[in-house]
């Protein structure tokens, strides 16, 4: 034996925390990392609520901020050089300005670029003081026009004039949030519920299973309409997204309450947890210690799955007025505003926020799917 | 030698279906067991499959409800232990004494824990010692079971499935007990590990005083390891004997049976030899009236279709059978084949 300067156990002590050890979360992402798709996904996902945490910051204007000389008005996109009458060019953020024009058959009145009117456009510029994400005082915006009554409208103007870009930034923070909440509540209710149903067993696993196939054989958009009309017109803003959060995820949580007690019926008969069993351990520290950890990852599959879910149920109810109301901001309550041929004739951009909607249930579903077979060791 | 754990008139019935629709049934996995576990020995329990003996063993251990009868536990410092009566938080106190060895290490560790932690985990459950003197006391157990101590912040799925029984070992010889019920544990274990596990097992019996209940179906590994066999058949146990009595001169037929089916290396002296295995074993829902063996023995009456035999010693020696003719039958052992010398 070497000689050792350090007391045996000091020694084993050592050994205990070795250079390199493998988590299952570690086994997981590696996994998850070979899955491009997915990969590519989990970025679109992440910059969608990261657009949503920073909402006010990134929003150019005011979202309710209406404009009667801006009704209708189309994108403006942002241009980078800036060409003189004489021929010389620069570098210039701007937007052009509008002009309107009659319409001389239907006696209308359009807008039209104005390539003479550069309106500069800069980063970070002053604003009037409001807290991001409703505790943090900041009065600068990511980008802006200094001018005050310079109209800029990077995705166009709604029918009030107002602008649809920040319109959307505002609308993804509770489209998305109400996903999240949604799923959380799903979550809560599914784990307990579930958790419980497949632990125990027994006459409360069969009524919860029960319940679960009654409330899945029920149609659902009856159902949410039905619960939705029956919330009474005064509640304040926050009051319905609260309510309608609760609606959601009472259909929500079968799902993830038939995917926990699954897994807990598949492990309470493993032998380590009747190992732990016999270790003396209680229910409390069998299911928290040896029984999540190893289902944990497939929750947060399954849960990642139901969030896409979440959005679109929100945005049909919205689309159909009986969800968010019309002072709340959402994908839903935008859409509604595309609801006739006329105005989609005249203002295409306002079906912007259905592309939101598109892009991020594909990315949340893709990410889904990766972070399934990423925590199914069995799987391909 | 004191009297460790009794076991006395033990029954197991599962309820089987009984849902809102259909009548339930049931099915007897045991029935009466009685059976005494002397302190320091290794009682081995063998049997076919779905005998009755992983049953019999959870049972013991109280990973399972009883259905009827005790399990009484006797530990060193007097006083009877009422396990079967006890529950939840009042046995705590006693799993420290039995332990338990499973015998699929790749299902029997969680793959989640790191090796340190399966094996402390029991330590912690217990509250019996932390930190420094909890590092010291479980790298030790795991020394001792052959885990370097490097090894220990390792996941279980690093292992091969010997060492992964090893760390089973430590888990249950971490809390010092008394009994340890060894549930197949060198089944799944190929046979050179086998040999590696079973000599650790002596040798931490010796070290620690241990008294094993030793499930298997193996009867080889049974002849090694253990001083006292119980037979099970149908959930009944049918012969109960020393060792060396057992394999010598079995008293019950299905014990012939067994022996007969053992492998004999050397094909000189396999040479010969038939064995009769005749039909299958009955299904536990429709148990046969009499002797449970009757159905597949060669040497069954009319007495033992009618009449169900009870376990009692044999002409007065410390082996037990449950036959009506155990005492006549002259019943081949494991050591009775043809001398192999006349083929020299």
């Amino acid at each position: 034996m070497a000689v050792d300067t350090m007391t045996p156990v000091q020694a084993k002590a050592r050994a205990i925390v070795p250079a390199k050890r493998e988590s299952q979360f570690g086994l997981m992402w590696r996994r998850f990392r070979q899955h491009r798709l997915a990969l590519v996904s989990l970025w679109v996902v992440a910059a969608f609520y990261l657009v949503a945490v920073l909402a006010e910051f990134l929003a150019p204007t005011d979202p309710s901020a209406y404009s009667a000389r801006y009704t209708y008005a189309p994108p403006q996109g942002i241009q980078l050089i800036a060409t003189e009458p004489d021929g010389s060019w620069s570098f210039q953020l701007h937007v052009n300005g509008y002009k309107t024009e009659i319409d001389p058959v239907a006696l209308r009145r359009t807008f039209v670029i104005d390539p003479e009117e550069r309106i500069p456009v800069q980063f970070f510029v002053p604003s009037k003081p409001y807290l991001l994400a409703g505790f943090i005082p900041m009065s600068v915006k990511l980008m802006g026009v200094t001018e005050p009554r310079a109209p800029f409208y990077v995705l166009g103007a709604d029918r009030l004039g107002r602008d649809l870009l920040s319109r959307l930034i505002h609308g993804t923070r509770i489209s998305l949030s109400i996903g999240l909440a949604g799923v959380t509540l799903s979550l809560f209710f599914g784990i307990i519920i579930g958790g419980f149903a497949g632990f125990y067993g027994g006459w409360f696993d069969t009524a919860v299973m029960r319940v679960v196939e009654f409330i899945r054989s029920m149609p659902t958009i009856p159902l949410w309409l039905g619960l939705a009309a029956a919330m009474p017109k005064d509640w304040s803003a926050l009051q319905t997204y609260f309510a309608i959060t609760l609606i959601l995820s009472l259909i929500g949580w079968t799902e993830l309450a038939r995917v926990v007690r699954g897994r807990f019926l598949s492990l309470r008969t493993e032998d380590f947890v009747t190992a732990a069993q016999l270790d003396g351990a209680s229910d409390w520290r069998i299911i928290t210690r040896h029984m999540v950890p190893s289902f944990m990852s497939h929750i947060i599959a399954a849960a990642t799955l139901a969030i896409p879910g979440m959005i679109l149920a929100e945005t049909a109810l919205s689309f159909l007025g009986l969800g968010l109301q019309a002072p709340i901001v959402s994908w839903g309550t935008l859409l509604q505003d595309a609801q006739n041929i006329r105005t989609l004739a005249t203002a295409p951009w306002l079906l912007t926020p259905g592309i939101c909607v598109v892009v991020i249930i594909l990315s949340m579903n893709f990410f889904g799917d990766g972070l399934r077979d990423a925590a199914d060791p069995h799987g391909r | 030698m004191s009297t460790l754990l009794t076991v006395e008139n033990l029954s197991k019935t599962y309820v089987l279906g009984g849902g809102w629709f259909g009548p339930a049934r049931e099915l007897a996995a045991l029935t009466d067991i009685n059976l005494t576990v002397e302190a320091g020995e290794t009682l081995a329990i063998v049997g076919e499959s779905g005998c009755g003996k992983t049953t019999l063993g959870r049972c013991i251990i109280q990973a399972q409800k009883v259905s009827k009868g005790t399990v009484t536990y006797h530990p060193k410092a007097g006083g009877d232990v009422e396990l079967t009566s006890l529950n939840k938080r009042q046995i705590k106190p006693w799993r420290q004494d039995i332990r338990m060895i499973f015998q699929d290490p790749m299902s029997s560790l969680n793959p989640n824990m790191r090796v340190f932690d399966i094996v402390a985990e029991p330590l912690r459950i217990h509250k019996i010692c932390k930190g420094r003197e909890l590092e010291e006391r479980v790298i030790s157990t795991l020394e001792k079971v052959g885990i370097p101590a490097e090894a220990v912040g390792r996941y279980p799925h690093a292992f091969s499935g010997g060492q992964r029984q090893r760390i089973g070992i430590a888990r249950a010889l971490v809390l010092d007990p008394k009994l340890v019920i060894a549930d197949e544990a060198v089944s799944a274990l190929d046979v050179s590990i086998q040999a590696q596990v079973l000599n650790l097992l002596e040798d931490l019996k010796a070290e620690f005083g241990l008294t094993y209940i030793f499930i298997s179906h193996d009867l080889g590994v049974v002849n090694y390891i253990a001083d006292r066999v119980v037979v099970m058949y149908l959930g009944h146990v049918v012969e109960n004997a020393p060792t060396e009595m057992l394999f010598e001169r079995p008293r019950h037929p299905y014990t012939e049976l067994l022996l007969e089916a053992l492998p004999i290396a050397d094909p000189l002296r396999r040479k010969g030899r038939k064995t009769e295995v005749r039909g299958e074993i009955p299904y536990l829902g429709n148990r046969p009236v009499g002797c449970p063996f009757h159905t597949r023995c060669k040497y069954a009456q009319d007495r033992c279709r009618t009449e169900k035999p009870a376990l009692r010693p044999i002409n007065g020696t410390a082996q037990e059978a449950a036959c009506h003719f155990a005492e006549t039958l002259d019943l081949k052992g494991a050591y009775e084949d043809a001398p192999a010398k006349e083929f020299a």
